[in-house]
């Protein structure tokens, strides 16, 4: 394939060159283990403290202690939720949202197993979450409210600082996690101003390689280790640390960090282009979202009458790279429960396409998506059984 | 990413016989909208022939690559030998289907039934009525028929191999005790319609089914097999040759000799290797 349009950022992203030729010194010479004693040590001992520090600027903690280096968005989400909730085993009660991301709702569907209660709180049409339901669900049992800061298929944002003051108000005690896995890199977090408890990133999605992620935990938040073993991260995750990893994972904060400006002005135009583009040109195409209230990067349209992976198909025939809610992509046999929660429409739900950007994106590449699209969806328009509906929204039109 | 063969990538990229027939002589639709797959098949039908066959489909890539494939299977040819197509024969055509998509081509295969039942006009010809077939899964809207039919003609064991062959149990989940049911049923009663073998019998039946059907097999890769002992239903074996020591071994013993001897002999039987 030559060309290559990757429009597939919420998925993952390209690693940031700046990001990879800070990791190289880490993987060759300065192997040393950072417990060590030895001067040979001090290096990659010193380099923890340095993407530490970064990526603590880069959520906006008060101090570096909160941060706990991971493995990945999923490894930062279990030590959050299973941690809190083995510390606190006589409070049985989560509230969540219905359209978190899978990597926590089975986790919770497994606390359901086990007995606890667990409310799932839903969103409307616009996947805007219901914060007056949110609310009324929070008792003294509540031992764990989490919510997303941003939506992965959506990219609608949820207001979790108010969300955070609402929890605290009704309940000082239950402890509040945030998955911002989605939010990193695309919109400012500044959590020391909030009262948000604990929140987890994943450095895939920012541009720092796959494999490494951390978790923030608010001083005087206790949580139980998730991996037991040495005194690493101050006991709260063993295993001698990812040293070059972490420093690509810092990096990459520290880049992400300095290119939010970026994220909301020009990644923001190239994706309102596109998503004007697609919807002005082609008659079946309609925005599944609220146009406000998104993270800069994110577009998902839904195509009526057609099914989302033979658009995928074609798309990537000519070497663009998007995603589906199809439930043919998903290797499950139901389509995307984000979009179910908001009730799309079935005509529109199989053929959803989320595109998402970051600042690697080029203008002529968007411009070569706009032109392309109506010629795809019309070849697959023509094969779709529901040609009268078809032509009656071309002629709404 | 699916694993799609050249021929479903050949077939949804430039589909054949896409479009209606307005004066088709039988029309046959299967799936749903809201199921995120359906297809509407249109034959013209001369003199018992198929002579002319289009297709609309809103589904995935190997959905559409079932109808257009299917269409070409049919043009040109008789009534009765159109009938006799089954899913797997559209599976086949296009050089297999992954595991996952395998209920394209049954959406297919019912089209294709849907339109034929239309054509006769007989619901005689066809072995159940839409009133006494149980819904099986909801959400799917998948009847006991098309469940007993995916079993019985790509001999499906398992309520994953179901749910990837006709789609229900695939959302809720609720109706997988039930079709777990159907399918031991099913089995149960084809060993029941095997002659009952006494152990003498039984013995010499597995030992010819080794030696004349498996041991061949496995002697084209290098490899054979040698039956140790039989206890029961439990057969021990020895893998000898290419096969001893093979890490797919493991995989042989367990889809191809005891499948095997499961259909030849008893569904109970269970192989198990000695080193």
């Amino acid at each position: 394939m030559d060309k290559l349009i990757y429009l597939d950022n919420n998925a993952t992203t390209k690693v940031d060159e700046r990001v990879l030729e800070e990791m190289i010194p880490y993987l060759k010479e300065e192997y040393a283990n950072p417990s060590s004693m030895y001067d040979f040590a001090k290096k990659s001992s010193n380099a923890l403290k340095v993407a530490r520090k970064q990526v603590q600027e880069f959520v906006g903690a008060d101090n570096e202690k909160e941060i706990i280096f991971t493995s990945c968005g999923s490894e930062s989400a279990n030590t959050a939720i299973k941690g809190v909730l083995a510390n606190n085993k006589t409070k049985r009660h989560i509230i969540t949202t219905a359209v978190e991301h899978p990597c926590v709702l089975n986790l919770y569907r497994q606390y359901e197993k086990q007995g606890y209660k667990v409310d799932y709180i839903g969103v409307n049409a616009n996947g805007e979450l219901n914060i007056e339901e949110l609310k009324e669900k929070i008792t003294d049992e509540t031992a764990l409210v989490s919510v997303m800061w941003a939506n992965n298929e959506t990219g609608i944002i949820f207001p979790v600082e108010k969300i955070a003051e609402i929890v605290k108000e009704k309940n000082p005690q239950t402890v509040f996690y945030v998955d911002a896995v989605q939010a990193a890199g695309k919109i400012p977090m500044n959590v020391k101003n909030t009262k948000i408890d604990m929140i987890g990133i994943s450095g895939h999605k920012f541009h720092a390689p796959k494999g490494v992620g951390a978790l923030y935990v608010k001083s005087g938040t206790i949580i139980s280790p998730l991996i037991n073993g040495g005194h690493q991260e101050r006991g709260r995750r063993a295993g001698t640390e990812n040293v070059p990893y972490i420093v690509g994972l810092g990096k990459a904060a520290e880049l992400a960090k300095d290119s939010l400006d970026y994220e909301s002005k020009e990644v923001k135009r190239l994706r309102d282009k596109l998503e004007q583009g697609i919807i002005k040109n082609i008659f079946n195409a309609r925005l599944n979202t609220a146009p406000t209230n998104r993270v800069p990067n994110t577009t998902n349209i839904g195509f009526q009458y057609i099914e989302g992976e033979l658009i995928l198909l074609h798309l990537s025939d000519i070497g663009i790279c998007a995603s589906s809610g199809s439930a043919c992509t998903s290797g499950s046999l139901e389509p995307s429960h984000v979009l179910r929660a908001m009730g799309i429409p079935f005509t529109a739900l199989h053929g959803s396409i989320r595109f998402s950007l970051s600042r690697f994106t080029k203008e002529e590449e968007i411009d070569y998506v706009i032109e392309k699209m109506p010629q795809i969806i019309e070849k697959l328009n023509r094969i779709s059984p529901y040609q009268d509906e078809l032509e009656a929204l071309r002629n709404l039109k | 990413m699916w694993d799609y063969s050249e021929k479903v990538m050949d077939h949804y990229r430039n589909p054949r016989n896409v479009g209606k027939i307005d004066n088709a002589d039988a029309v046959g639709e299967a799936g749903s909208l809201a199921c995120g797959d359906s297809l509407k098949l249109y034959l013209k039908i001369d003199n018992g022939i198929v002579t002319d066959a289009k297709f609309q489909t809103f589904g995935c890539g190997s959905a559409v690559a079932s109808s257009s494939i299917l269409t070409e299977m049919i043009i040109g040819k008789p009534i009765e030998e159109v009938r006799k197509i089954t899913n797997k024969d559209i599976a086949d055509q296009l050089d297999g289907l992954p595991p996952e998509k395998m209920h394209c081509s049954v959406m297919g295969h019912e089209a294709l039934e849907d339109a034929l039942k239309n054509y006769f006009n007989d619901e005689m010809e066809f072995n159940m009525s839409e009133t006494q077939d149980k819904l099986i899964c909801q959400c799917f809207d998948v009847h006991e028929s098309q469940i007993l039919e995916a079993i019985e003609t790509n001999k499906l064991k398992t309520v994953e191999d179901v749910t990837n062959y006709t789609k229900a149990g695939g959302a809720c989940g609720k109706c997988k005790s039930t079709i777990k049911n159907i399918i031991d049923e099913y089995w149960a009663k084809q060993d029941e319609d095997k002659p009952k073998l006494t152990q003498t019998q039984k013995i010499l039946k597995i030992n010819s089914v080794i030696e004349n059907q498996i041991s061949p097999e496995l002697q084209k890769d290098g490899g054979d097999i040698e039956l140790v002992d039989i206890e029961d239903n439990k057969v021990y074996v020895k893998l000898r040759g290419k096969c001893s020591g093979c890490k797919n071994s493991h995989m042989t013993l367990k889809v191809f000799v005891e499948q095997t001897l499961q259909e030849a002999v008893s569904k109970q039987i269970e192989v198990i290797e000695v080193q």
